[in-house]
Parts: structure tokens; sequence; C-alpha cells
């Protein structure tokens, strides 16, 4: 039986001749429905390209992605994006972002009941408050949480996430988390999210899945994490089992990070010092 | 309410009065007394300098033109002559005053008596449509034409002329420019087409465009008794102008931000709600940017259009003047090139207004 979203060998790369670089080589992932896969990797490795792949903005230059067995031919609403540069409209509110997202899914649901939809979303992201504010009066992370509820209120099947919280300071990030972690647990939809946070990886997806560095990047080896559903923030970061997921993932990064340095053929003299880190976050952003 | 003044002010682009407000007010006394000096003192300073020189240049001038003038009647009539000559110049005589650049008083005393002409003139049309108004309901019943003031129009009303064939042109301008920059900016093949009737006709003179316009224009409205003159000066202003906007909507179209076009791509808006909802609220600033060069050219070569049309207007108002060489003739063609000057900048302003309205990114 075919997955629900599946891509074969994807493969794609930009400009040609002696510009040509290979973004994303021989991609191979299959998602069940209502599953939440999380992709971690490195900036500039190819995570949005991969995201807009699925998305339909980009086609891939070898395989196919299919979701439902058909193959995807262009954008749709069925897989909504929350785009890592928010992409919401600067003229218009708040409201009305979310409006024309919910106008265009919905066509006959009545002014009443879109009204009251588009109201719950924003609710839901505590931005009702700022309602009839447009983007440039909001802050980045207000932006990117306004992107949020536009995508979670066109209720797609898929709901491709592009770093979403990566604007977001620790506190709210926090909240989000969990805000997200509830969504799915009650909507049961399937998500890829793309993050370059290991803990927020481990702490909402089903699997975690590293992307290796570019040029050329290829999924790496997968990352089961089985903690039970709903999930706790708290309760899972005292979990043992957390901090061993945490550590084999990021050790795993670390191996092909350095992999990556040596890959680009030049020699450096390096001093003589033991590597350290201050912190057991990766530099990933 | 004195933040919704300051609001209004800078509204209007005159938000330097600010600290003027603030000085009143008695606030941050130090800094905004300096920012008053900078702001507002030192431009009307500047206003005063620029009279003086202009004081100055135009005494200047005037003596050289006295002095030639002395010098002529001598070389011709003699001694006797010259000195009654130069008695009857200092003397203010207006038929022998020498010909030159006017000075500051001159165009003061120019601008009067352009005024007082104006109500002259309003005041003999006034009285004419009183005389002539139970005439013409009597010929209107009849179904004739009424009988209309046919004298010399006054100063102001050649002002009102002009804004009137500007607006029309610039009306016209909009009406051409705006939808086919939206269907060039929309059509990368439509563009490249017709990319080379814009690059030679943008730089096109007005005084050509005016040529053209009225070729086309005495043939096809050879049977009408319609104003030809108006409507070849405002069509040719409209042709003129309307360049900027097609090309900075055309090219507002065409860049609209990725991002917007790919919600729209992910939404599947049709092509319509496209087009409406998100590729002209994302061009709106630049097509304005368009629309208010466009007004300032119209401005511009509307007074060499009708002048060349004989279309009246304040163009035909600076010619006739030239021509006509009265005494006085030069102080009034400066009071005209100032009051050009002003009602352009009104234009100019009345158009930033608009467009911050318009535009999304300035609030
Ligand atoms: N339209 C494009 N044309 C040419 N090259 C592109 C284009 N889009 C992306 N790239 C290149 O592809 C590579 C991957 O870009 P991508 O945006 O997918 O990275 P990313 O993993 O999302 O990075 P980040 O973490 O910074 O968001 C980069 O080297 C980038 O320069
Ligand atoms: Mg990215």
């Amino acid at each position: 039986m075919a997955a629900f979203l599946e891509l074969r060998n994807v493969s794609k790369g930009y400009g040609s001749g002696e510009n040509r670089v290979e973004v994303l080589k021989n991609i191979n992932l299959s998602i069940e429905e209502g599953e939440f896969i999380a992709i971690v990797g490195f900036t500039g490795s190819g995570k949005t390209t991969l995201i807009s792949l699925i998305a339909g903005l980009i086609e891939p230059d070898e395989g196919e992605i299919l979701l439902k067995g058909q193959k995807i031919n262009g954008p749709g609403p069925d897989r909504g994006v929350i785009f890592q540069n928010y992409s919401l409209l600067p003229w218009l509110s708040v409201f009305g972002n979310i409006e024309l997202a919910v106008k265009q899914v919905f066509p006959n649901m009545s002014p009443v009941d879109r009204a009251d939809h588009i109201a719950k979303y924003i609710e839901m992201v505590n931005l009702t408050p700022a309602i009839q504010k447009k983007p440039s009066e909001l802050s980045g992370g207000m932006r990117q949480r306004v992107s949020v509820a536009r995508a979670l209120a066109m209720d797609p099947e898929v709901l491709l996430m592009d770093e979403p919280l990566s604007a977001l300071d620790a506190l709210t990030r926090g909240t989000l988390q969990m805000e997200i972690e509830k969504i799915w647990y009650e909507s049961r939809k399937t998500v890829v999210l793309i993050t370059n946070d290991v803990d927020e990886g481990i702490l909402l997806a089903d699997r975690v899945i590293p992307l290796t560095p570019g040029p050329g990047a290829t999924l790496g080896t997968e990352y089961k994490i089985g903690f039970s559903r709903p999930r706790d923030k708290a309760a899972i970061n005292a979990d043992p089992n957390f901090k061993k997921e945490r550590n084999d993932i990021i050790n795993y990064l670390d191996e092909i990070g350095q992999h990556r340095s040596v890959n680009n053929g030049e020699e450096y003299v390096l001093p003589d010092l033991q590597p350290k880190y201050l912190s057991t976050k990766l530099p990933l952003i | 309410m004195d933040s919704k003044i300051k609001q209004a002010l800078k509204w209007i682009g005159l938000g330097f009065l600010e600290p003027l407000i603030n000085l009143i007010r008695g606030k941050e006394v130090q800094k905004n007394t300096r920012l008053v000096l900078r702001q507002i003192v030192v431009p009307i300073l500047s206003v005063f300098i620029f009279l003086g020189a202009c004081d100055y240049g135009a005494q200047y001038l005037y003596n050289i033109e006295r002095e030639r003038k002395i010098e002529k009647t001598r070389a011709t009539l003699g001694d006797a002559e010259a000195l009654k000559m130069q008695q009857s110049i200092d003397a203010g005589d207006l038929s022998n005053k020498p010909n030159s650049l006017p000075s500051p008083s001159d165009v003061k005393n120019g601008a009067i008596a352009l005024w007082e002409d104006h109500q002259m003139v309003s005041a003999k049309k006034k009285a004419f449509e009183e005389k002539t108004a139970a005439l013409n309901k009597q010929r209107k019943a009849a179904g004739q034409d009424p009988i209309t003031y046919t004298g010399r129009p006054s100063f102001v009303d050649q002002i009102i002329t002009s804004l009137k064939t500007v607006f029309a042109g610039f009306l016209l301008a909009a009406l051409l420019a705006i939808p086919a920059g939206i269907v060039l900016g929309l059509s990368p093949t439509l563009r490249s087409a017709l990319n080379w009737v814009i690059q030679i006709f943008k730089p096109v003179s007005p005084v050509v465009w005016l040529l053209l316009v009225s070729m086309v224009v005495k043939t096809v409205l050879a049977n009408s008794t319609s104003d030809k003159s108006f409507i070849i000066s405002f069509i040719s202003v409209g042709l003129c102008s309307m360049w900027a906007t097609l090309v900075n909507t055309a090219m507002g179209v065409s860049s609209v931000d990725k991002d917007y076009l790919n919600v729209s791509k992910v939404l599947r808006l049709g092509v319509f709600s496209n087009v409406f909802k998100v590729i002209l609220p994302a061009s709106i600033p630049m097509i304005f940017t368009g629309l208010r060069i466009t007004l300032s050219v119209s401005w511009m070569v509307l007074i060499a259009i009708e002048l060349l049309a004989q279309s009246p207007g304040l163009g035909s108002f600076v010619w006739e003047e030239f021509q006509n060489g009265a005494n006085d003739s030069n102080a009034k063609i400066i009071v005209a090139m100032f009051v050009i000057g002003f009602i352009g900048f009104g234009l100019d302003r009345l158009m930033m207004v608009i467009q911050k309205f318009a535009s999304f990114d300035s609030k």
C-alpha cells in the first residue's frame, strides 16, 4: 500500500551550467496519514526547498511526489504552508489575511460562521487584541503566529511548517509548541515540520529525520520518537529517554556536520584545540 | 490635540512645523529652538536673501538698459534729448521705462495688477450674465444655444482653464496607462513585444505629440462644434505624461514579491482574485509613484502645449504677455512663473497625500 505522502527519489537543483547547484539529491520519504514528521537540518541545506517541493511551489528535477497515490500537480489548499518568512499580505489586517484563505477554502461558509471560524484561530494563537492590526504593526513573533493561524484555519490535509517558531522567544515558543501538539492531537493532521531545534522535533514528532548538509543534501538516519500522546513538555524534559534521543541525534548531526567541513576540499591548518560545546544546542541556525 | 495637529501636518508634508508647536508648548526648549532655527527661520531667511539677490540683479540689469537707452538717444538726437530721456526714466515715466528683468517690487505690482484685472473682468462677466439671464431662459425654452460671455479671460480664468486641461489630461493618462500597465506587467510576452513602443515614444517631446494629436483630431472632429484646442491639448498632455505611470505599473505588477505570489498559489486563487486581491494591492505604491510623476509631467508640459495649441490657459497667457511687450509684461510673466511653480508644488503635495492614503507600508 502506498503511503499517504510519498517522495520518491526526488532531486532538485538551481541554475545551469557552471552555476548549477544540486540542492537536494535522492530524497526518499514515506509519511503515513496522521503522522507528525520533523526534519532537522543545517542552514542552507535545502529545508525550504524541500517544503516548497511538497507544497508544489516548485517542481522536482527528478523523481516524484505523491499525495494519496496521486502525483501532485502544483500547489493547493489541501497542503497548508506556514512559510519561514510569514508571507502575510501587508495591506490586509490579521483578520483579512486569514479571511482571504478561509474564503478561498470554504467558499460556502456563511459570513457569520466564517467570522467565528477566523476568530477561533486568532484566539488560538492569542492574537485577539491585534485582530484589526496590519502586519507592519506586529512583532516578528506575532506575524509568525498569524501565519500559523492562517494555515490552521484552512484545515488542510497536510500541514507544512517551515521553521514556524524560530523567530519566537523561548517562552512563547514553548507555549506554541504545546499548542501545535494539542491541535495535532485533536485533528490528527499529517504534519511535516522543518526545524533547527532538535528538542522541538523530539517533543512534537513521531519521527525526527535529519537532512544532511548540502550541496546534494539527502535525508539521514531517522529517529523514531516513542513518547505517548498527548505529550507534556515538562514530563518529556524529565524523561531519561529524551536525553538519550537528543544526544543520539545531536551526535549524529555533529558527525555529518564535521563531514561537511572536511568535504569542501580546502585544507585548513587548525590550532590544536579541543572543541567544547558550551551549550548543548548545535549551532544549526 | 497637539498630536493630532502634528499628525495632520506630517500628512500634508509640513512636518517641519512640529518643533514650533513643541516650542510654543515649552517642551524641550533648547532642542526645539535649534530645530525651529534650522527648519523654519533659516528657510525664511533664505527667501529674503533670494529676494535681495533678485532685487540686486534686477537693479543691475536695469542700469545697463538705462545707460544704453540714454546713450542711444544721445547718439541719435543729441545731448539735450538724452538729458530729457534720463529725467523721464528717473521720474518713473512708464512709456520710457527700460525693458529688463523686473525687480521683486515690479513683480508684486504685476501681481496686484493681475488681481485687479481679474476683479474687473469678473464684474463685467457677472453683469453680462445678469443682463442675459432672462434672454437665455427664453432661448433655452426655444431650443437655442444660450449666449455666453466671449470677453477676454482674466488671469484667474486662465489658471482654472489650465487646471481643467491638466486634470483631463491626467485622467486620460491614468485611464490609459494603468490598465495597459497591468496587462503588460502580467504578460512577459506582451512586455517584450511592446517594449520598443514604450522606449521610443517615452522620450518624444510634447511639441511632437501636440502636432501628432492635432493631425488626428482635426480630421476626426472636422465637423464637430466641440472645443478642438482644448481636446487637442488635453490629449497631448495625457499622451506625454502617461509613460511614467505605464512603466511603473508594469514594473510594479511584474515584480510583486514572490512571497505574496506563493500565498496566492497555495490558496489556488483564481485569475481574477489573484490580480485584484494580491497583485494590484501589492503594486499600489508603484502605481501611485507613477501617477505622481505623471501629474507633475502633465503640469510641466501643459504650459508648452497650451502655448503652441493656442488653447487658453497659463501657457498662452505667458506667450501673449511676451508678445505684447507692455511695460509690465515681464513682471506678469514672472508672476505666472511663480503661480505655475506653486500650483505644481501643490499638485505634487496633493498626490503625495493620496499616495500615503493608498499605500500600506507607510503606516
Ligand atoms: N530560487 C533559487 N535560486 C537559486 N538558488 C536557490 C534558490 N532557492 C534556494 N537556493 C539555494 O538552495 C540552497 C538551499 O536553500 P534553502 O532556502 O532551501 O535552505 P534552508 O535549509 O531553508 O536554509 P535556512 O535554514 O536558512 O532557511 C541554498 O544554497 C540557496 O542558495
Ligand atoms: Mg529555509
